[in-house]
């Protein structure tokens, strides 16, 4: 029997599930140094936060919204990978299970599904968490390489969170602010995801080399946000505004490579993305310098996600052959 | 050397290019062929033989009606049997002149000799007559009739003459092998050209991928002044005619409007041939250039030179061992191709190949939901939002946001429906939002 179908008859190699295979094998390097740093208690927030994000949503997709189980295209697993890499290690386990329900129910499937969300959902999983359980959300254990069962470990402050609580005089040997080196490949506290910058720049290489993201967003993000840190660091001459600590601790590269990228919730230009990432960064530096909190990364994307319609309808290609853009 | 592109959308596909190094080889004569009276963009020719009627290779079966329009020749000599209307590769019916093929006599009037004749002797109105007589449309697809492609509209000067070598479509090496084998009859082909044009200037296009056709065109241009080479990249679709004209020259075809309004024509290199052999040697179009491939399905990949009629099976026997193994039959490239609904509707001057994919590669894949990448965006290249046009026909049809989004200017090249992960089938709602504007007028 011959087949009969509409032009095109190829079609690339890559399809929504295969995206979603290299994210997930981009975000591999990180869980692994996660688990090396903070041992079995790691492992768990990882486990239940994927297992937690595929159940709700097959729950959801097959017997809330009755439609076929969109949990085959891995998209519930990336969100599940992204939201324990938020998480700190040895958070108790229904907390994370609400995390997950907020993240793919509320932020994920109540508007559609993939593809139709507004909101990063692995983000407002976090952020739901971080304000109804601020205690456990910044209780922050020691990293200890290889200490896998390391249950009753030191707690320690995140170099950001150092960073925040310092006086203009402070100097940073006087707090215990850790090397950069140490920061890059992990020595430092913070949630799992934020403990290894290194494992994040292998998993933006890897992603690059397959083609999965573009370079713009990351870069532009950390770029400009690098920008706006460096002239108040140089303006003040204080410590607490040296740009590397900034960069190379907390959610910032996660942040920039891992959850401002996501296709859905940011733009479909590249100039839409370059403004969409500057936004970003110029946020973070705001929230991180002038706001309570220590962290900016979360609000900041969220904040840019809610511009991503504006974005799109602005920045939209020239059609060709014609002068106005539309 | 310089290389030559254009800058916005474009995809990078596996080009599956098994044929290319194969010499073009004569297909042979079927024992009936097939010759439709309408194988261009307009009406139909008018029907001049009659069932009974003996006919030569190269006789005039049916003689233009109108301007846009074309003649169309005997490619066989024989006897006509039968005038119906039969379905061709599109899966419609269209009207075909049924002819059993007897011997291989040729109209007296043709020169087979194999010289190549260098010297133009017509004039400018004889070359368009000729060309008009000579049944000639664009090879590449589009079927345009030539005669009016170098007669100039009124106040419209042409600057360039661009010969298109792209080829950019997955399978086909037509082109190529023709490049290879009769570069100078394309030169003078596009010295012919010119001199109906009134320009002293040509240019043969060329993909990367084509390091033979390159370097023999580019040794035998130094013997033509004004015929040059330019090396185009290899990305799809470099061959589309606005995206040749950006590359090479710089200047963008206004949205809706023709190549000659920036002062350029192109014409396809099996084109270029096809007018040298009919100013030069009097020899109507009625064969071409085909190529068979395909992957696991084709056994015996090739270039065939097929006289226009000949039912694609007869090439597919040649070319094939086991049929059962054929999924889909293309015509044309992959990427722009019509699937036939039967492996023995003809070729036509348009078909440049016959593809056959096994059973697995037929498939279309299975549609899921948009994830907004923006990967269509990226790869249209007219600068067109495939996504939103999809949504403005799921939205009711909504022809006022369909004509914002530029609907029209889509060139249907499917690099939007290739690049999506979620297999929307995208250009399928692109050419449906051109029907329903159209339908408006």
């Amino acid at each position: 029997m011959l087949k009969i179908s509409t032009a095109p008859h190829l079609n690339s190699p890559l399809s929504t599930r295969g995206i979603m295979g290299h994210v997930i094998i981009a975000m591999l390097p990180l869980a692994f140094m996660s688990i090396a740093y903070f041992g079995i208690s790691a492992l768990e927030v990882i486990i239940t936060s994927v297992a937690g994000c595929v159940l709700f949503e097959y729950l959801i997709s097959r017997y809330l919204m009755k439609v076929p189980n969109s949990t085959r295209d891995l998209s519930a697993v990336v969100t599940g990978l992204l939201l324990a890499f938020n998480l700190p290690a040895g958070m108790p386990i229904w907390m994370t299970l609400v995390g997950c329900l907020i993240a793919i129910g509320v932020a994920k499937m109540a508007f559609g599904g993939i593809g139709k969300n507004l909101f990063n959902p692995a983000l407002v999983g976090r952020v739901f968490l971080f304000i109804s359980f601020p205690v456990q959300m910044t209780h922050w254990i020691k990293p200890d390489l290889f200490h896998f069962m390391n249950l009753d470990a030191q707690t320690a402050a995140t170099p950001l969170g150092i960073l925040k609580h310092m006086d203009a005089l402070s100097t940073a040997s006087q707090h215990h602010l850790p090397q950069y080196w140490e920061m890059f490949v992990g020595y430092t506290g913070g949630s799992l995801g934020e403990v290894s910058t290194a494992a994040i720049l292998l998993g933006f290489i890897y992603m690059l080399w397959k083609k999965i993201i573009g370079w713009e967003i990351p870069v532009y993000y950390i770029g400009t946000f690098l920008i706006f840190i460096g002239i108040h660091w140089l303006l003040t001459g204080e410590t607490r505004y040296e740009p590397m600590t900034h960069i190379l601790s907390g959610g910032l590269m996660l942040g920039a490579v891992f959850m401002a990228t996501d296709y859905t919730t940011s733009p479909m230009t590249r100039r839409g993305r370059i403004i969409f990432a500057i936004g970003c960064g110029f946020l973070t530096y705001i929230i991180r310098i002038y706001s309570v909190y220590p962290e900016g990364v979360s609000f900041a994307i969220l904040i840019m996600n809610a511009f991503v319609p504006i974005i799109d309808m602005t920045c939209i290609p020239r059609v060709f052959g014609s002068k106005e853009r539309k | 050397m310089k290389k030559y592109t254009f800058p916005l959308g474009g995809i990078h596909i596996n080009k599956h290019k098994r044929s290319s190094g194969l010499a073009i080889i004569p297909a042979g004569l079927p024992e009936t062929v097939y010759i439709p009276i309408r194988q261009h963009i307009g009406s139909p020719a008018k029907i001049l033989v009659k069932k009974g009627d003996k006919v030569k290779v190269g006789t005039l079966l049916a003689d233009a009606d109108g301007v846009v329009s074309a003649d169309i020749h005997s490619s066989v000599s024989g006897e006509v049997i039968k005038i119906d209307d039969i379905i061709d590769d599109s899966g419609y019916p269209s009207t075909m002149i049924v002819i059993k093929v007897e011997g291989d006599d040729y109209e007296p009037s043709i020169d087979r000799s194999p010289d190549i004749i260098r010297d133009i002797k017509d004039d400018k109105e004889t070359i368009i007559k000729k060309i008009q007589a000579s049944g000639i449309v664009g090879m590449g697809g589009a079927g345009f009739p030539t005669p009016i492609k170098v007669t100039l509209p009124k106040g419209k000067k042409a600057e360039y003459l661009i010969l298109n070598g792209i080829e950019c479509e997955a399978y086909l090496t037509a082109d190529d092998r023709l490049m290879v084998e009769k570069a100078e009859e394309i030169i003078i082909g596009a010295k012919i050209l010119n001199k109906a044009l009134g320009i002293q200037n040509a240019i043969i296009a060329i993909d990367e991928n084509k390091p033979e056709a390159i370097k023999v065109l580019s040794e035998l241009t130094r013997r033509y002044v004004g015929v040059n080479v330019r090396v185009c990249k290899s990305k799809y679709p470099q061959g589309a005619e606005k995206q040749l004209i950006k590359a090479i020259t710089g200047r963008e075809v206004p949205s809706r409007g023709l190549p000659i309004d920036v002062g350029c024509v192109v014409q396809n290199v099996g084109t270029a041939y096809a007018v040298y052999e009919a100013v030069q040697k009097n020899k109507p179009l009625f064969e071409r250039v085909v190529t068979v491939s395909g992957d696991d399905a084709v056994d015996n990949p090739a270039n065939y030179l097929v006289r226009v009629g000949t039912p694609a099976s007869f090439l597919i026997k040649r070319s094939c061992s086991d049929t059962s193994r054929i999924g889909k039959i293309i015509f044309g490239g992959a990427m722009m191709g019509t699937a036939a609904v039967n492996s023995d509707a003809p070729i036509t001057k348009l078909t440049s190949g016959v593809l056959l994919l096994n059973d697995l590669d037929a498939q279309k894949p299975q549609e899921t939901a948009c994830i907004r990448c923006g990967k269509c965006v990226e790869a249209c290249p007219m600068g067109l939002r495939p996504f939103a046009i999809a949504s403005a026909i799921k939205n009711n049809d909504d022809l006022n946001e369909l004509r914002r989004l530029h609907t029209l200017d889509c060139i249907e090249c499917g690099s939007c429906a290739y690049t999506c992960p979620a297999k929307i089938p995208l250009l399928d709602y692109c050419k449906l939002g051109k029907i329903e504007l159209r339908k408006q007028k």
